[in-house]
């Protein structure tokens, strides 16, 4: 019997029994839509975890010098976060050292940060607002813009300015109606000029990027900010990514040796890549993929088992049928086609339904949460694949036995 | 007509048993359709040997209108799966067409069974799920025929036998007389060598019978052969010749007077 014949046989079966049908897809179709959401999700979440929570916090081919990690996803145990506290930190000292085995071409920068509260001439209440100082390179690292404004002058790096740039939340509170450029924020008593105003930087889980100012490193804030010395962190940003990986190195190098640790010690200090900022969700990742293939496995094969148990019954209902169809010809492979390419169609069409209800599932969480659930082309593809598969191998057993029928007892029955 | 006028022809003298004796192993020539010889058949049902044919030697022309008759267990039904090679036989020897099929293989048998042989049951066996035309199709699907050669003579078969405004009813949708025409012109629609009907006025009142026997009597005018198993003297009666079974074994097998001539043999 011609495939396309078989196929247009199977659906009309199939269609006859619409009720029937559909149960005995239905495991095939929940494993479906599992692999289809599981997927989606888990690639929603490691694309928002690359780019959306590392790659705004870490710049390209870049890596941090710091006292601990500033992301830090899991792994908060206490003794942990005690060691991490123990750490000495980083000190303007250290910049020199750093920069001098560093290559020509490498861009770096030194940041400080703290928090302090600040007042406007126009609004009584004072907030706390996100105080950066940081060296001339900062903003081309980081490929941060104003919006309005600009950055600060190469004199404003060199000498003490009282010069800033804000975050679109502080002009909102401090100057919901005005423009900012030009007007003044005070903090600990000292104005300060806002030269720029710096395009959004979003929001990750909630909390907002936006409430910050920025000043350069020779500004009166340093001294609030870099108490004796110590200093956040120092950036550095290498070209390529191999060269990333020799400048870590290399700094790592000079860390240990300043802080004289012995080659049984570990650092103890952070060299931050976007890497090690994922590290913990790596693992994680790993987890939800074990589910992501273990849920969809699970309804795969008692899809399969259904299927198999359905087209028995079916086989069983049919008896007469497939005798009349060998009394008129039929082969055994005939009738073994037959009730293959029937089970292996309804197991396609719950993989595509599944694939529906999986595609919507995806859809329903990309709108109710911040995570870009999207659904990946080749799971839709591997999804189709072993749904069809899976009705095969369920179908080999039945289609078989009903090839194998004598047909004069078949013809009797019913 | 004088039906009632028989002349005893025993299976020893008649030009069927020479043609039956004269095939040792040689398959028989030109117009025999179907030879058989020595076929035994015998079953174990659970634990005893049934033994339904113990040696049946038969031979059938080509154009000939054949009943087999015989009571319940006399092996008539086995015979006819025999001959529509819905079976294969313990022993002996059977030829359909010159073709020695007693030896065939599952898929063979199935060919054969598709182009050489036309079923009619009692019970109608029409798949309940399919239109008149599709039914009448089938046989030409399994022959891999292309779907509008397909159509076209499915449509001709339907109108043979005076269907052709009913194609698209299903069988619930026709009466029984209807279903058992559907059914013939599936048997026929692949032009077979045999037209092998088994009991097929069965499940039909004597009106509806008496239809069915003028179509079968048609088609055997038309030069159809046409072998009926049925155990109704009545409707055997409808055929130029009568094979009788008997405990596994032919017990008579005679001509109708009227068409002794027009065979040419000799009693």
């Amino acid at each position: 019997m011609p495939f396309f014949e078989a196929i247009r046989l199977a659906l009309q079966q199939i269609w006859v029994q619409k009720l029937k049908s559909f149960f005995t897809l239905l495991g095939v179709m929940i494993g479906v839509t599992f692999l289809i959401a599981v997927v989606s999700i888990v690639g929603g979440m490691s694309r928002y975890m690359t780019d959306q929570l590392v790659g705004k916090i870490m710049a390209i081919n870049s890596f941090e010098v710091r006292q601990r990690p500033s992301i830090n996803i899991g792994d908060n145990s206490e003794e942990h976060r005690r060691e991490l506290r123990r750490r000495p930190p980083i000190r303007e000292a250290d910049v020199a050292p750093i920069v001098a085995v560093l290559d020509p071409d490498t861009r770096w920068a030194a940041v400080g940060v703290g928090s302090q509260p600040a007042e406007s001439k126009y609004l009584a209440k004072p907030k706390m607002v996100r105080v950066f100082t940081v060296t001339n390179q900062y903003f081309d690292i980081k490929k941060m813009e104003p919006v309005r404004g600009r950055l600060f002058s190469p004199q404003e790096y060199e000498q003490t300015s009282n010069v800033i740039v804000i975050g679109q939340d502080v002009a909102k509170y401090y100057f919901p109606t005005v423009d900012p450029v030009g007007r003044e924020l005070v903090v600990k008593g000292l104005p300060y000029t806002i030269v720029g105003l710096m395009e959004t930087q979003g929001s990750v889980f909630g909390q907002s990027f936006d409430q910050f100012i920025i000043a350069p490193q020779t500004s009166p804030l340093n001294r609030l900010v870099n108490v004796r010395g110590v200093i956040n962190s120092i950036i550095v940003q290498t070209s390529s990514r191999e060269g990333m990986l020799g400048a870590m190195e290399k700094v790592r190098e000079v860390m240990r040796i300043r802080r004289h640790l012995r080659p049984s010690q570990p650092d103890n200090f952070e060299l931050q890549t976007s890497e090690s900022a994922l590290a913990f969700w790596n693992k994680i990742k790993s987890y939800l993929v074990i589910a992501g293939v273990a849920l969809p496995a699970i309804g795969l094969i008692v899809g399969a088992i259904v299927i198999m148990n359905i087209m028995l019954v079916a086989v069983a209902e049919r008896t007469r049928e497939i005798g009349i169809r060998k009394s008129l010809g039929a082969r055994r492979r005939d009738i073994m086609s037959q009730f293959l390419v029937e089970s292996a169609t309804l197991s396609t069409i719950g993989a595509a339904l599944g694939v529906a209800t999986g595609f919507a599932f995806a859809k329903l969480i990309a709108l109710v949460s911040p995570l870009p659930a999207a659904v990946e082309l080749w799971s839709v593809l591997v999804g189709i694949s072993i749904g069809a598969g899976v009705g095969i191998i369920a179908g080999v057993y039945p289609a078989s036995r009903a090839s194998r029928l004598d047909p004069i007892t078949a013809l009797r029955s019913e | 007509m004088s039906r009632d006028v028989t002349i005893e022809a025993p299976l020893g003298a008649t030009a069927e048993r020479q043609a039956v004796i004269a095939s040792t192993n040689a398959a028989p020539g030109g117009d025999w359709v179907i030879v058989t010889r020595g076929i035994k058949r015998e079953y174990d049902m659970g634990g005893e040997i049934v033994r339904a044919l113990r040696g049946v030697d038969l031979a059938i022309r080509r154009n000939e209108y054949v009943a087999i008759m015989g009571p319940s267990g006399s092996g008539k039904s086995t015979l006819m799966n025999v001959i529509g090679c819905l079976d294969t036989p313990n022993e002996g020897e059977y030829w359909l067409n010159g073709a020695r099929v007693s030896s065939m293989s599952d898929d063979e048998l199935a060919r054969v069974r598709n182009k050489e042989i036309g079923f009619v049951f009692q019970t109608f066996n029409l798949l309940p799920r399919a239109t008149a035309l599709h039914n009448v199709e089938l046989p030409l699907v399994y022959a891999g025929v292309p779907a509008v050669e397909r159509k076209k003579r499915a449509r001709e078969a339907l109108e043979r036998v005076q269907l052709g405004t009913r194609m698209d009813h299903r069988p619930n949708e026709l009466s029984g007389g209807q279903r058992q025409r559907v059914a013939i012109a599936r048997a026929l629609v692949n032009n077979p060598s045999i037209l092998l009907a088994d009991e097929p006025t069965g499940n039909l009142d004597s009106t509806t019978s008496e239809e069915i026997m003028r179509v079968f009597e048609s088609l055997a005018d038309q030069g159809q052969t046409v072998i009926m198993v049925t155990h109704e003297p009545d409707i055997a009666q409808h055929a130029r010749r009568v094979v009788v079974l008997r405990d596994g074994l032919i017990a008579s097998d005679e001509r109708r007077s009227a068409f002794v001539e027009k065979l040419g043999v000799t009693a």
